[in-house]
């Protein structure tokens, strides 16, 4: 392979990861923005996600694209669940409990994966359907492009949302202030909600992309992957939509920079590091706001 | 932010009375004699403890678990200090636990190889490997607090949430710099991902449970000092106290830097209880577990860290027989204690037996409170 070759493989296979982990931002990013909570469940709705895709696929062996919406749809369905049974009743609570609930529930996810499913990897057949496209000479990974095409949709269609929408102006008030959101009469509860039904769909999008890139589901799977996210949204400032994509580039390039320059054992380090420095820079992330204590 | 965090209204940490007691009426313990009491009790503890298990009442593996017991109360009366009384949110703690494990077990091995003591030299006890653990336990804690010291600085900046990120990611790092310091270095430290083993078993039941007794020691009068209550006035409101002259920064660091220092100590009696290190063991999951110890038992209540710690680690030794169902019990659990009580199980009460000696001295028992206290103005106004 030549050098272009190579460079544009590096390059696409850094915006593939930084998709993924976009996608996966955008969810803790929107929930923290909302009411504050470091929701540690998130990484564990892909691995829903992606126990669904092998059931549907290596089980009941239905057509891709069922699979797919299945997917998104059990993910919404479960970010719903897990806002109504576990956080909702803690609307009013201490947050490092409403932080502890979130831990509980990622226990319960997991183990719960694991007891149904067992601890070995379960792996779900290919379902791209091509495995390359061949542009000006270059081959390019399909599944790397349809990653990117997705999360670029995925990221306007979501700010179009919050932006344009009755019920972004509703999620916006509430991120603003709970309290007057209320008086002014917004459901706070039910736009809460909303913001993890949303967040989830992206979520399961995430694990759609992510199954068809390595194809397997793990009861832990979404450990690894959620903290990466996780650190990709306070890389960009939690609580802002462009931050979280572009912390999630950050955190994608960086990560296969350092693999392709042979220190994979390092890379999780390296990621680390960049959110320290960042944080010691700019103590709210990139884009995040900087909030003065009022006396 | 972090009044947020700690939305819920608390009392400032019981001072052990219940206000102005009428002057001259109230009969209270002498200083002396509260810690004579409580120096009994623990010697009492250990005494029967050591007997029971050279009685052979409590079996091989029961000790071990007791030591783990030791270990994990001392690990959440650590971060205790960071969480309940300094009101921050690490999520690194296992990172100092490890620096202090691998510290200590490094330090330990070295010098009875020195020595020329064996493995079977070690078990064996005496005042020499007595020495040898205590040098290498508190080096394993100077170890930590150094890191804590490194971490702090930068850290302690940031506030919140921020805060909680920063110190994972330092935990991680330290992970990830354990396994594969060695090949970057080129010697053998911490043998990387195949674990540091041959570790002795320097720790037993005795030596454990005197580290519990002195950590639990040192951190109650530090609170009680005047240190311990700037600690305690910046949890309540930073700014508040940075205008009555507590140097916050000096302040939030020490508690930081205690805190890390006491997890070292843990970490290098872990070693001592275990005998392999891996640096799998300290990831984020062993830093979430001690905080939901702390968290469930009650921040700012020592009583229930270490009731909560003791619980925590025995019930899942317990359900062994149930082990595919005890891990999803315990989330539960804890969703269940978070929904109905979110302010931990004690809350922020803590048990005090010279109290409880103080009261029965003045018959203030719960059935007469009102009547007694009465009673007690009436004799001050006369």
């Amino acid at each position: 392979m030549d050098g272009v070759a190579l460079i544009v493989s590096q390059v696409l296979n850094g915006l593939q990861l930084g998709s993924i982990y976009a996608l996966v931002a955008l969810g803790y990013t929107m929930v923290y923005g909302i009411i504050l909570l470091l929701n540690f469940a998130h990484g564990d709705i892909i691995m829903a996600g992606a126990y669904i895709l092998w059931i549907v696929l290596a089980q009941l062996g239905l057509n891709p694209v069922v699979a797919m919406l299945l997917a998104v749809a059990g993910c919404t369905l479960l970010g719903v669940v897990i806002d109504k049974v576990a956080y909702a009743p803690l609307r009013n609570a201490p947050r490092l409990s409403v932080l502890i609930t979130a831990i509980g529930v990622s226990y319960f996810l997991e183990n719960g994966a694991q007891l149904i499913f067992g601890a070995d990897a379960k792996v779900v057949p290919s379902f791209a359907p091509v495995s390359s496209i061949q542009v000006g000479g270059l081959s390019l990974s399909f599944v790397a492009l349809i990653t990117v095409l997705v999360t670029a949709l995925s990221t306007v269609v979501l700010t179009f949302l919050v932006q344009k929408t009755k019920l972004g102006k509703a999620m916006r008030a509430v991120s603003e202030d709970m309290g007057a959101a209320r008086l002014m009469g917004v459901n706070v509860n039910n736009t809460i909600t909303f913001t993890f039904a949303v967040g989830s769909a992206l979520a399961g999008i995430g694990a759609v992309l992510y199954v068809m890139a390595y194809p397997q589901a793990t009861p832990t799977m979404g450990m690894m992957l959620g903290t990466k996210a996780f650190v990709a949204a306070v890389l960009g400032g939690i609580g802002s939509i462009p931050g979280a994509v572009v912390g999630a580039m950050l955190v994608g390039f960086s990560e296969v920079f350092v693999s392709a320059i042979g220190l994979s054992v390092w890379r999780d380090a390296v990621v680390f590091l960049l959110l320290i420095i960042v944080l010691i820079v700019r103590p709210t992330g990139i884009f995040g706001r900087t909030m003065s204590e009022k006396v | 932010m972090e009044e947020e965090l700690m939305a819920e209204k608390r009392p400032i940490i019981s001072t052990g009375g219940r206000g102005p007691a009428p002057a001259g009426r109230r009969r209270s313990l002498p200083m002396a004699a509260r810690y004579a009491i409580n120096a009994l009790l623990v010697l009492l503890v250990l005494v029967v403890g050591e007997l029971m298990i050279d009685g052979g009442a409590v079996t091989r593996y029961q000790t071990s678990v007791l030591q783990q017991v030791g270990v994990y109360i001392i690990m959440a009366v650590s971060l205790n200090v960071a969480t309940g009384y300094l009101g921050q949110l690490p999520l690194g703690h296992a990172g100092f636990m490890s620096v202090g494990a691998y510290g200590c077990a490094i330090f330990i091995m070295r010098l009875t190889e020195t020595l020329g003591m064996t493995g079977r030299d070690v078990v064996a006890g005496g005042p020499l490997v007595g020495l040898v653990v205590f040098a290498g336990v508190v080096f394993g804690g100077v170890c930590a607090a150094i890191a804590g010291v490194i971490i702090g600085i930068p850290a302690l900046r940031l506030k919140g949430d921020y805060l909680a990120i920063i110190t994972l990611a330092f935990a991680e790092i330290i992970r990830v710099v354990m396994l594969n310091i060695d090949d970057v270095l080129g010697f053998e430290l911490t043998r990387g991902a195949a674990g540091l083993t041959g570790i002795p078993s320097y720790s037993n039941f005795l030596n454990v449970f005197l580290a519990v007794a002195v950590v639990c020691f040192l951190v109650h009068t530090m609170m009680k000092s005047r240190h311990g209550r700037a600690i305690l006035a910046i949890r309540d409101n930073e700014i508040a106290a940075e205008a009555t002259g507590v140097n916050t920064t000096y302040y939030k660091t020490l508690a930081f830097v205690v805190s890390a220092f006491f997890a070292g100590v843990a970490g290098g009696l872990y070693a001592g209880c275990v005998g392999v290190l891996q640096p799998a063991n300290f990831g984020f999951m062993q830093s979430i577990e001690i905080l939901v110890m702390v968290v469930l038992g009650g921040m700012g209540s020592m009583l229930g860290s270490v009731l909560s710690a003791t619980v925590l680690t025995i019930l899942p030794e317990a359900l062994r027989a149930f082990s595919d169902y005890r891990m999803i019990a315990y989330a539960i659990v804890l969703i269940l204690v978070m929904i109905f009580r979110p302010q931990g199980l004690l809350g922020s009460y803590d048990f005090s037996l010279s109290r409880v000696i103080e009261r029965v001295m003045n018959r203030d028992f719960p059935w007469n409170r009102s009547k007694g206290t009465a009673e007690g103005k009436e004799a001050a106004d006369a």
